[in-house]
């Protein structure tokens, strides 16, 4: 499929399908901003072949630069300049831009004003990065923390965007540290660490992590001893019981409708009363922290 | 893929607009940012205007004696001078600063091409030199300058100031590239009030005594006799200082490669 754009980096091979939202996740030095500089063409890469709507960014600059939309982490405008001004003139190199005035409106940059860019908030800069990336109506879109340092409603309006973006035929790949991000935007998530791939999937697929449940069981009294090797017996081969502290358990393995029924049961049994009962999915902090052995929020880029 | 035959707000429809397009839009940008720019102001604009009245003024006073009115000396100078604080510092700290911001970098990414960049710069350097020649020329004039007013002289002054452009402009672009934006910032200053002082931009090279032939072969002294050659009315010879010239081709050939070699974008 010639609309395909192929990413290589160092060992690993991963795709984007166009039309789609794709999410870059990982650790600070992951390797995220420089697989997408070297989709962009600023780098050149060192082995391997990247492709981008078909094209060599490096070899083929000039015919995929019109055609792509980049938002940097930062930075990207003159110091004196207004947004608007500074939004008008990137409208200016493209042969049909977006209408300004539309873009200034959907991500609140007329709050800019007359001020320069040096002393607008780390949100506004950001609001107009991302303008930049779009004004010239490019096919596709590379997007490095798009929501970094923006308020929580600002955040909802970028979101909305991305989706209508996707909705109207543009291809997203953004690069984030937020979860939440992650899992309501993209249809597809990369997970990078030490510039190796170490999971891709949707969303679900990610959480899901086959048919596998977490029970959190939480007790008013401390167990009696023996507590998860009666649970482990009562719940059947395949299921691993942890003890977390005096007064819970985490229960994982297959689970289906009877396993809640068990496990209260055996509490009955046990004579403990259970305080709370909670069947989870894991959900995407759970992932990462299982892959790479870290938690995503004390290594978040700043 | 039916994905690309949307019609939402979005739907893409990329492409590049035509080069003179793009390169007057980053030439009308430029030439207003410098233009807005107090600092920049001051150097292009206010301090060459206070240099000519204070230099005409003083020499009056004190009675120095050229062999010309001092008017005549000082005028060419000073648009000598303007080139060089727009083509050289203004340029210099300017890119000092687009590269710190990103500016490079994110107009790389843009189809604006590094050409159409480079050509976009040049445009706005001369678009700000023009007000700065129109502006002096005014006020030299009000002053009593009244110039060879030839074609040939005025063809000699203009080929001594594009000249003089392209020496320190490539100058300036190899300070910018190699040092970090305050750095920069710093250098390209002290440079300017060196040169100004003692780099026979304004003052003929006789006033540097023995000094003054070496002046000559500064990218300053060379424009500044370089244009004082070309409005010399009582030489009555040759408006073009073919030494000087050669001087600025010179520095402009070895600036323009020294920065390709060390330039970096980012």
């Amino acid at each position: 499929m010639r609309y395909a754009d192929k990413v290589a980096v160092d060992a690993l091979s991963l795709t984007v399908e166009p039309g789609t939202v794709t999410a870059v996740l990982g650790p600070n030095g992951a390797g995220k901003t420089t697989t997408l500089e070297t989709c962009e063409g600023y780098r050149r890469p060192q082995g391997g072949t990247v492709r981008v709507l078909g094209l060599d960014p490096v070899r083929d600059r000039a015919a995929l630069l019109p055609r792509i939309g980049v938002m940097l982490q930062s930075g990207g405008a003159w110091s004196g300049v207004r947004a608007t001004e500074m939004l008008r003139h990137v409208a200016r190199l493209h042969a049909h831009p977006l209408d300004v005035g539309l873009l200034v409106e959907r991500l609140g940059l007329d709050e800019c004003g007359r001020t320069p860019y040096r002393r607008l908030s780390g949100g506004q800069q950001q609001r107009l990065g991302l303008a930049m990336a779009l004004v010239g109506r490019p096919e596709l879109v590379f997007v490095d923390e798009p929501t970094a340092g923006m308020d929580p409603g600002v955040r909802r309006d970028v979101w909305d965007l991305v989706g209508e973006l996707r909705d109207d035929g543009v291809t997203v790949v953004l690069t984030t540290h937020y979860m939440d991000e992650a899992e309501r935007l993209a249809d597809r998530i990369h997970i990078l660490d030490h510039g190796r791939l170490v999971a891709s999937g949707t969303p679900l697929e990610l959480t899901r992590g086959g048919s596998t449940a977490t029970i959190r069981l939480v007790v008013t009294q401390p167990f009696p001893p023996g507590a998860p090797e009666s649970l482990r017996e009562a719940l059947g081969p395949g299921t691993q019981v942890t003890q977390l502290d005096a007064l819970s358990l985490l229960v994982t393995g297959p689970a289906d409708a009877s396993t809640l029924a068990r496990v209260s049961r055996w509490c009955e049994e046990q004579g403990v009363l259970p305080e709370s009962l909670a069947l989870g999915q894991r959900n995407l902090e759970d992932v990462f922290l299982d892959l790479t052995g870290r938690g995503l929020q004390e290594v978040g880029e700043p | 893929m039916s994905a690309q035959a949307g019609t939402g707000t979005f739907a893409p429809s990329p492409g590049a607009a035509p080069l003179w397009r793009q390169v007057g839009a980053q030439a009308s940008m430029e030439a207003r940012l410098m233009l807005r720019n107090g600092e920049q102001l001051l150097l292009a604009v206010v301090i060459p205007v206070l240099v000519l009245v204070g230099g005409v003024r003083g020499a009056e006073r004190v009675g120095l004696d050229f062999s010309r009115p001092a008017v005549d000396i000082f005028t060419p100078g000073v648009l000598a001078l303007a080139v060089m604080s727009t083509a050289f510092t203004s340029l210099a700290i300017a890119t000092g600063f687009e590269r710190r911001y990103g500016v490079i970098k994110r107009l790389g990414s843009s189809p604006l091409s590094r050409t159409g960049l480079l050509l976009g710069k040049v445009l706005a350097l001369l678009a700000v030199e023009t007000v700065q020649v129109v502006l002096v020329a005014a006020v030299g004039a009000a002053l009593g300058w009244s110039p060879t007013s030839s074609v040939s002289a005025v063809v000699a002054a203009v080929v001594a100031l594009m000249l003089g452009t392209a020496a320190f402009a490539s100058l300036g672009l190899l300070l910018a590239g190699s040092l970090r934006a305050e750095a920069t910032l710093a250098a390209a200053n002290l440079v300017y009030l060196l040169l100004l002082a003692g780099g026979a931009v304004v003052l003929p090279t006789s006033a540097y005594g023995s000094f003054g032939e070496v002046v000559t072969y500064l990218p300053s002294g060379a424009l500044g006799e370089a244009m004082r050659t070309a409005f010399d009315a009582t030489a009555g010879q040759t408006a073009y200082a073919v030494k000087e010239l050669l001087v600025l081709v010179v520095w402009a050939v070895v600036g323009a490669a020294a920065t390709a070699r060390t330039f970096t974008w980012e």
